[in-house]
């Protein structure tokens, strides 16, 4: 426990004055700090006066003291940002070259990949996923199957024009029936041409089902846009229905689902809201996904 | 103990310093702290200069931290940031070894090694140089502004100011290329950088080593109170060896004793102890936290002992105990080997042993794998099942180097690399720029007839398609 007392005393042993304190009988002498340790103490409180001058400090009621050199360090944030814009923009007019070209040179394939990245996180992640990898009714864009075709041209038309998107002339459009909806098939057609697409994709068929009339019902209905084998028309974004991929599920539930009201989904038209380099810098990724043609 | 009180009042808390003026001294502790400050200092001012050739794509400058491309070369040695457990383990022996000196002979950092000793040796040797020595320099001080003593104090100050200023140059020449950034800086294109840091150190050399000097180790620095904790009393120290010093007499006062038969010390108090002491304290007040044990009090004293004919090592490397030994009439023992000697040996033999076996084994060839978060694995339109990882490969030579990649651990497993072309046995070759490292997204296929568990280890392997030298990593493949 520290005693203060009021008197000061002389240590016997060193001959040194006491500070008068004590803690469990140790005493502490008395070693007077340089003058020159006090001396930058009290410059270091003078010099804080200077920033009191020179750079925003005090709290007023709606807003503080400036400083007369106006620093703030929301200035360099803006500054730091408009630098970035500057860095970007002289990047992006790399990015006029074609496709084909930008590919070909790694420093601007390198660009156009930290771009699409970005701009996949910001506009494409949220139906496809952070890396691409789809869920069901959107196309998982790391596999090798595309509806409208995987080169380089094919997906930049897709993101530049969109899927079904109403008054732009060149987005990519088709329309399946609602076989059942419609009318044009009975529930029972559409279990066996359920069943028979199944067969095609070598899926197991449901017990009790007769398939004969299946090829008939396929060729009369579906195989104008999905072939007569079932191996789809990249064209007509018809899929292949035969491989061991699906974007609406190949169970029974999802096929009768699928002939019943039919299936159309949309992705908007890029081109609209988007750069042209933009919109080049995505295709990049994309097609660097792993599905790229 | 008793106490005596005094009044209040005559306990300043701050006083002003008392100035030190050490005077010279000549002996066999000067003369090796001579030795180890123009190594010293010739190492700091020139290696910088030193070219070591390392081919084409690399710098030749033997000593050279490279912050701007993150690299650091030492003569043979090139490390990238991820190693500086180099410097770890360099930083670790030297603690050791600073601990192993004190537990040796106590603060011969302090006393011979340490830059703040060598620079505060420098600069007093030009003071004595324009102001003469200790007596000279006191009068000096005391007398009046006359002309001389403007002249004088005038190039001691410009003389440091020069030292200090080609200190921070030296300093900065560590960080880029010596000759060019010379040239850069006499013409004055050189970063701004450059010029700050020569400025800072070129006020911190002369405030340090020619105002400050012992008040940065009494009060700046924190060795000294480190130092009470490493000492024991086996380790020798500078030590005045009362049982031969006291009591202090004059010469002719000691004579007349010995001749009656009373006992006489050999210490004629002098004072000369204190007057070569750079920190101006009185070893003969015992071992304290200012004495940075430089050995120059016994250099003065032995100087002393020759003349008045007595024995040598009044003053010497010594402990107390031995002291009080010798009171007891016993002898001295000296104890350099010990355990705890020994046990710092060890260390800095282990750590040390540690690595150069660690650079030995270095490899200038490295690959990082990372398995992609989402999507983890991908189904293909022939059922086969597709992971993907991004692949960063590390090349450490100053050549470009071309590396095959392959992968094994799941039968029939294809590997290909996004924008890589592949051999002709379908091993992508990724060409690395020299010293550089170079990221690719690869994918890895299993072919559909195979039914793999949920999460099998598969095995990447790098290898320079000429040199052979290879490294795997490991990485999950998963599957659904």
């Amino acid at each position: 426990m520290a005693q203060h007392q009021d008197h000061h005393e002389v240590d016997a042993h060193t001959g040194v004055s006491t500070t008068g304190h004590e803690w469990d009988g140790i005493r502490e002498l008395n070693t007077p700090l340089p003058r020159w340790w006090l001396g930058i103490f009290y410059a270091t409180i003078v010099w804080s006066v200077g920033y009191w001058v020179v750079y925003p400090a005090w709290p007023l009621i709606t807003t503080t003291t400036q400083g007369v050199i106006g620093y703030a360090s929301r200035n360099d944030i803006a500054r730091d940002l408009a630098l970035l814009q500057q860095q970007r923009a002289s990047q992006a007019a790399g990015l006029t070259a074609s496709l084909e070209q930008i590919k070909a040179d790694p420093s601007l394939f390198r660009i156009a990949m930290a771009q699409g990245k970005a701009v996949f996180g910001d506009n494409c992640a949220a139906c496809h996923g952070v890396g691409g990898g789809g869920a069901k009714g959107y196309p998982n864009l790391n596999d090798d199957e595309w509806l409208w075709g995987g080169s380089l041209g094919e997906i930049h038309q897709t993101l530049q024009h969109g899927i079904r998107v109403a008054g732009d002339a060149e987005t990519r459009i088709s329309q399946m029936p609602a076989f059942g909806k419609d009318g044009v098939l009975k529930p029972a057609e559409i279990r066996v041409v359920a069943n028979h697409v199944r067969a095609l994709a070598g899926l197991p068929t449901e017990r009790g089902v007769d398939l004969a009339k299946g090829p008939e019902l396929f060729a009369t209905n579906c195989a104008a846009c999905h072939g007569d084998a079932g191996k789809g028309n990249k064209e007509l974004g018809a899929p292949n229905l035969t491989d061991a991929i699906s974007l609406y599920g190949m169970d029974m539930a999802s096929l009768t689902e699928t002939l019943t009201n039919s299936r159309a989904g949309v992705m908007p038209a890029w081109g609209q809201r988007l750069d042209p380099t933009t919109v080049k810098a995505l295709t990049l990724y994309v097609h660097s996904l792993g599905g790229g043609q | 103990m008793a106490l005596q009180e005094t009044e209040l009042g005559d306990l300043p808390l701050f006083a002003a310093t008392k100035k030190v003026y050490p005077q010279s001294v000549s002996g066999r502790y000067r003369r090796a702290k001579w030795l180890i400050l123009g190594l010293c200092l010739g190492v700091y001012y020139l290696l910088p200069f030193l070219r070591w050739d390392r081919g084409p794509n690399l710098p030749n400058q033997a000593v050279l931290a490279d912050l701007a491309n993150a690299r650091f070369y030492f003569f043979f040695i090139e490390i990238w940031p991820q190693e500086v457990y180099y410097f770890t383990g360099l930083l670790i022996m030297a603690a050791f070894v600073l601990f192993m000196m004190n537990a040796v002979a106590g603060r011969v950092w302090c006393g011979y090694l340490c830059p703040q000793t060598v620079w505060t040796d420098l600069f007093l040797t030009v003071e004595r140089f324009f102001e003469g020595d200790r007596r000279e320099r006191i009068k000096l001080d005391e007398g009046p502004w006359t002309a001389g003593k403007v002249w004088r104090k005038t190039a001691k100050h410009f003389v440091w100011l020069m030292i200090a200023w080609w200190t921070g140059g030296a300093w900065v020449l560590y960080f880029a290329d010596a000759p060019t950034l010379v040239r850069d800086l006499a013409t004055l294109q050189a970063p701004f950088t450059a010029y700050a840091f020569i400025a800072i150190l070129t006020f911190t050399t002369y405030a340090l080593a020619g105002i400050m000097r012992e008040q940065v180790c009494n009060y700046m620095c924190p060795w000294p109170r480190i130092q009470a904790a490493l000492t024991d009393d086996d380790a020798l120290n500078v030590t005045y060896r009362y049982d031969r010093g006291d009591p202090r007499v004059s010469v002719k006062q000691a004579e007349r004793l010995r001749k009656e038969g009373h006992p006489a010390g050999d210490c004629v108090d002098c004072r000369q102890c204190v007057a070569v002491c750079p920190t101006g304290i009185d070893i003969r007040d015992g071992a304290q936290l200012d004495c940075i044990q430089c050995g120059l009090c016994i250099d003065a004293c032995d100087n002393v002992m020759e003349k008045i004919s007595r024995p040598k090592g009044l003053i010497a490397y010594d402990t107390d105990d031995n002291v009080k030994r010798r009171i007891a009439g016993e002898k001295p023992v000296y104890n350099p080997l010990r355990l705890r000697t020994m046990i710092y040996a060890a260390l800095i033999l282990v750590v040390g042993g540690a690595m150069v076996f660690q650079l030995a084994t270095r490899r200038t060839i490295e690959m990082s794998v990372l398995h992609d978060r989402s999507p983890l694995f991908v189904r293909l339109s022939d059922g086969s099942i597709r992971n993907a990882y991004t692949i960063r490969i590390l090349n450490k030579r100053p050549d470009e180097r071309p590396v095959a990649l392959t992968v094994h651990g799941l039968p029939g497993v294809r590997i290909e690399a996004v924008g890589v072309a592949a051999t002709a046995d379908l091993r992508p070759v990724v060409s690395v720029a020299p010293d550089s490292s170079r990221e690719v997204r690869v994918l890895v296929t299993l072919p559909p007839d195979i039914h793999p568990e949920k999460t099998q280890t598969i095995t990447f392997t790098a290898a320079d398609l000429f040199a052979g030298e290879r490294v795997t990593a490991t990485d999950h493949f998963i599957a659904p």
